[in-house]
């Protein structure tokens, strides 16, 4: 005789001696007894009453609650500095393992965000995203926010793997695209502490010289609003299914773990 | 002291308790020890156990009482250090586990020691590994109650190229500071200044008067003009507890949980290293010293932490390269690019008029390589043509090493190289040829007699307080006699357990390694070779030496022909003895090889006409994980892996056998399985397809019988005219931190090298006139412009050059080894 067999021996006689299931669920009286094999139908019946909840998705979208966990978002502050410091602590608290951060030095030459630490690489999966919203609160620099955008399908996986420049939050009215300097005086402290309300004259000299030709000078502003085709980098992501799928596929070859 | 009452207070055990647990403990430990010892964690920053005790943090506090001179526990009235006192008979010792005082005090300290800390840490490089981070966790408070402003620094100062200070964040735990002083001797940096403004600074001279906000200037005492030049100061990175030293590589580059991390072994210099490979994504990012006690310890040099660019650099090659009929090279499949070179390899060593083949391996393979090199040479190829010493060589070398070294095991150990009471170095730098042989050497520093045969003391000689023979190059052998009865050095030597360390360098020097032999013999001291590249004791027990047979067997003993040709399964190994690497390339040169198969070489290395070798030679075939300079005139290039993505094993200068496994699995082969495979389409199973099947053989082989090993060197001592005039002796090696190939990718590594200069005696300046300013040090060849520094103490009638710093490639430039005259002349030419 087996060890198993032993097993099988004494849950038997377990079985022999237990009671029969009782339900403690309260039992129906007669009338409910005699009304029991229709009663589901009452279900029905009730809700042929009720307004009707169907969405007419896709022909007509319906916005989600303001706290729904959509696509996320990097933002920036008021003058165009980039919130992200590259800390990774979104990908440490991912349980799904979706975020790949790349940190490296901001240079006088090209300050991204205000410190010495900007994200160079930032990349969300949303194959393996489960919005959870972990990442959100492990943010210490309110960089990573959540959209009510939902609309993530697409027909490759490269394309639903994220970069920066698809997470970067829209350039507002005022803000001067990065890399710029910081503004005169302050130090990264004054940033958070949300001290920094705009983009200053000296900023805007940098740009000016050099990059010239940047959208977000005041003085290129207009010239790129008539002509929506200069539109790029930081106003994509209207739509996830026009997305420019090229750049991610880019990246993604050199991304062996985080996705697919 | 003599021995017994050592042995006898080795044993002598101290009795206390712990937390209510009780522990013995030997007389000497420290509490926080003997805590560890019964599984007690005591929160600490400044406690390093490879450092002495400092009690800088305050940390470690813990409640003690001992017993008073009537017997009565009496208990101390504050909280005391852990980490700087030692046990007493009877102590009680109550940590912050089971004492609301200790706990409170622990507390306290930890809330002081944040009152200035930034708490940046989503910015920092420590975060998450932090020591701080991870103690403020269990020993701090939730929250804090601080509420002013902190004390800023500008942020961050760059010690060197390579090392960053953060002020804000030092806790002023000293470690960086004591291991500068206790175990690298470089004492670059230092605290300044008192109470709230204290904070670690760089030495210079103006450090008594600096603006009381941080140091001006640089220090005086090097050339480079670098603060921090230390050949080890990325170990202060590693002990730092807070992320308040950094390196500029690892800057921002990621976190401890991205990071896969595998043991490895340094492939930079014969100590071998134990390191640890943190790579993530198949990229190597840092590589930090692991603890091996009878090796390295917990310290490794910058090289071996920094310098591991190289092998992902954009011209690493991934697929084979065959030469077109255009003449380009183009990449090919493996089995075509095998068949092409087992073609030309066939074609040189086949027919009548064929030339034969010869192979370099370089100095940089791991054992099993070497073997697969030796063992293709001799039987694929049918020659003893094989020589891995790619540098300096001689036949008198050989035969000391065939004859003392090789096969012969573990010899003189890091240990006792430690304990020895007297060192002799000849034909070495122990700082920049030995690496964390240094480290050895230093941790002996008052204990031990250190003696130097050297053109000139260097600062690693001086910081080991060592005596300087002064010997031009190529006078060695006749130092060595003249350490007779009488002299210091025959005295300190005589002492049990002394040694005697002679370099790859004493190769250029005849008779060197027959008068060190005969040094050793008269003194009774051991004899230690230590080479300075990894691959270097690993060829020599491989056999991949042309006289040299696997364990140090003898090419003209038949006897050894004969066990090494049975256990291969051959009817016979070639007899002729073969050439040497300089031989072979001197004749490649000449056009009289037919092929040349050519592993990990820099011909910028080589004396010899390297480039011409390789042009003239009908057909080369490279093993290489890079896209060289061999490549340019090879016509079947070979791609192997490099170190960290192969397993293998590194015989260390001891003998001791460091093997690794592959840290980043990649398809990159071996080269002695790429060898392997060439040796196949050439009709000979090498066996050599795995670690395993290389090193079961060596193993089988075992070491050599009675009379298979070649007699020991009988070189007449050479005499040096070594005289200050317009003709002077070159001496040269290798600074540890140079323009070496393996240092390639690495910007922030080399701004920590030292300048090259050239070193003159002031009596050889003054002939030469070149006592400042820039001098011209010409051969027949070519020549170098350095500046130049007048070394006191220096041997007259040599100049000495750094062999392949910046702006200083001797081999190339200048065509000539160490030991040939060269003109010497103040001034540019």
């Amino acid at each position: 005789m087996t060890e198993s067999d032993d097993v099988w021996k004494v849950n038997r006689e377990r079985d022999g001696k237990s009671e029969p299931f009782v339900s403690n669920l309260p039992q129906a009286g007669p009338v409910g007894k005699i009304f029991a094999p229709v009663a589901g139908f009452g279900v029905t019946l009730r809700n042929f009453f009720k307004p009707t909840v169907t969405e007419q998705y896709p022909e007509k979208k319906v916005a989600p609650m303001p706290r729904y966990h959509g696509r996320h978002q990097l933002n920036r502050y008021a003058d165009g500095l980039e919130k992200c410091i590259g800390c990774e602590l979104c990908a440490w608290a991912c349980p799904a393992d979706a975020i790949y951060v790349e940190a490296d030095s901001n240079t006088p030459d090209a300050q991204y965000s205000p410190g010495e630490r900007y994200g160079r690489v930032y990349q969300i999966n949303y194959l393996r995203c489960i919005f959870c919203g972990l990442c959100i609160e492990a943010c210490p620099t309110r960089a990573l926010t959540m959209t009510n955008e939902y609309e993530l399908a697409g027909p490759t996986r490269e394309g639903l793997i994220y970069e920066k420049q698809d997470l970067l939050a829209p350039m507002g009215e005022a803000m001067l695209a990065a890399p710029h300097p910081m503004v005169p005086g302050t130090v990264d402290d004054d940033y958070y502490r949300g001290d920094v309300l705009k983009v200053v004259e000296e900023q805007k000299e940098w740009v000016r010289e050099n990059r010239p030709e940047d959208p977000t000078l005041p003085e290129n502003r207009a010239a790129h609003q008539e002509n929506p085709e200069h539109r790029k980098g930081a106003y994509v992501n209207q739509d996830a299914n026009v997305r420019n799928h090229q750049t991610s596929m880019q990246h993604a070859s050199g991304n062996l773990g985080s996705g697919i | 002291m003599t021995a017994t009452p050592e042995k006898a207070a080795a044993v002598d055990t101290v009795s206390l308790t712990i937390d209510g647990k009780e522990v013995s403990v030997a007389k000497g430990t420290l509490i926080i020890r003997a805590a560890e010892q019964v599984g007690i964690d005591i929160p600490r920053f400044c406690d390093h156990p490879a450092l002495k005790p400092a009690g800088a943090c305050r940390q470690c506090l813990v409640d003690v009482a001992s017993p008073g001179p009537d017997g009565n526990l009496r208990a101390f009235p504050k909280p005391q250090p852990s980490c700087a006192m030692t046990v007493s008979e009877g102590m009680v010792v109550n940590t912050q586990h089971t004492s609301e005082a200790a706990d409170k005090a622990q507390k306290g300290v930890m809330e002081l020691l944040l009152i200035n800390h930034p708490l940046d840490c989503p910015v920092c490089d420590k975060g998450g590994e932090c020591p701080l981070q991870n103690q403020a966790l269990s020993n701090g408070r939730p929250e804090s109650r601080f509420i002013d402003v902190k004390r800023v620094f500008e942020k961050p100062l760059a010690l060197s190229s390579e090392i960053l200070l953060d002020r804000e964040r030092c806790i002023l735990c000293q470690r960086c500071t004591r291991f500068s002083k206790e175990i690298a001797g470089d004492a670059f940096i230092d605290l300044q200044n008192r109470g709230a403004m204290q904070q670690i600074g760089t030495f210079n001279e103006e450090v008594l008067d600096f603006d009381g906000y941080e140091p001006i200037g640089v220090a005086a005492e090097d050339e480079s003009g670098k603060a921090f030049s230390s050949y080890y100061s990325g170990n202060t990175v590693q002990i730092c507890p807070v992320g308040a030293l950094t390196s500029a590589a690892y800057r921002f580059r990621s976190r401890p949980f991205d990071l896969i991390s595998s043991p490895g072994i340094a492939e930079h210099d014969s100590s071998g290293a134990a390191i640890r490979v943190d790579h993530r994504r198949g990229k190597i990012l840092r590589r930090l010293a692991d603890q091996d006690m009878v090796v390295n310890e917990d310290w490794v040099t910058d090289k071996d932490r920094f310098a591991f660019a190289w092998q992902n650099l954009s011209d690493r090659i991934t697929r084979p390269l065959v030469r077109g009929e255009d003449g380009e090279l183009h990449e090919a499949s493996w089995p075509d690019a095998l068949a092409a070179a087992a073609a030309g390899l066939k074609a040189a060593t086949e027919g009548d008029t064929a030339q034969g083949a010869a192979v370099l391996p370089g100095g940089r393979v791991t054992l099993e390589d070497a073997y697969a090199y030796g063992k293709f040479a001799r039987v694929a190829l049918g020659t003893n043509d094989v020589d891995a010493r790619t540098r300096v060589a001689s036949d008198e070398e050989q035969a000391f090493l065939g004859a003392t070294v090789a096969g012969t095991g573990m010899g003189v150990t890091f240990g006792d190289l430690e304990k020895a009471p007297a060192v002799l170095l000849a034909g070495f730098e122990a700082e920049d040829e030995g690496g964390v042989v240094f480290l050895r050497l230093r941790k002996s520093l008052g204990r031990q007699q250190v003696f130097t045969i050297a053109p000139f003391a260097t600062r690693g000689s001086e910081k080991l307080n060592a005596t300087l023979i002064p010997t031009a190059p190529g006078g060695e052998g006749k130092a060595f006699a003249a350490i007779k009865a009488s002299t210091d050095a025959a005295e300190a030597l005589k002492a049990e357990g002394s040694v005697i360390v002679v370099g790859e360098r004493l190769a250029g020097s005849p008779g060197a390694f027959t008068q060190a032999l005969a040094l050793a013999k008269r003194t009774g001291a051991r004899l230690a070779w230590i080479p300075r590249r990894a691959g270097e004791r690993g060829a020599l027990e491989a056999g991949a030496l042309p006289d040299l047979l696997p364990g140090g067997r003898d090419v003209a003993s038949a006897s050894a022909r004969q066990t090494v040709a049975e256990a291969w399964g051959v009817a016979s190994l070639p007899e002729t003895p073969g050439r040497d690497a300089a031989a072979i390339i001197a004749d490649a040169a000449a056009g009289k090889v037919g092929a040349l198969v050519v592993g990990g070489v820099t011909p910028s290395d080589l004396t010899g006409p390297m480039g011409e070798a390789l042009a003239r030679t009908p057909f080369v075939v490279s093993l290489e994980v890079r896209r060289g300079e061999v490549a340019e005139h090879a016509d079947v290039v070979l791609p192997v892996a490099p170190p960290s993505e192969k397993a293998g094993t590194f015989v260390n200068w001891e003998g001791r056998l460091r093997g690794f496994a592959t840290a980043i699995k990649t398809d990159a082969m071996g080269d002695h399985r790429v060898l392997d495979l060439l040796a196949r389409e050439l009709g000979v199973d090498l066996k050599t397809g795995t670690v395993a099947d290389a090193n079961e053989q060596l193993a089988a082989l075992g070491a050599p019988a009675k009379g298979e090993r070649p007699a020991a060197p009988k070189v007449d001592a050479a005499k040096v005219d070594a005289k200050p005039g317009a003709s002077v002796v070159l001496a040269s090696w290798h600074q540890l931190v140079d323009e070496g190939a393996l240092q390639d990718g690495e910007p922030y590594l080399a701004g920590t090298g030292r300048t090259a200069v050239a070193r003159l005696s002031a009596k050889t300046a003054e002939a030469a006139g070149a006592t400042e300013g820039v001098v011209t040090v010409a051969s027949a060849h070519g020549s170098l412009e350095l500046p130049v520094v007048v070394t006191e103490g220096m041997a007259d009638g040599v100049v000495w050059v750094p062999t392949k710093s910046p702006g200083a490639w001797v081999a190339q430039e200048l065509g000539v080894e160490p030991g040939a005259l060269v003109t010497v002349k103040g001034g540019v030419a």
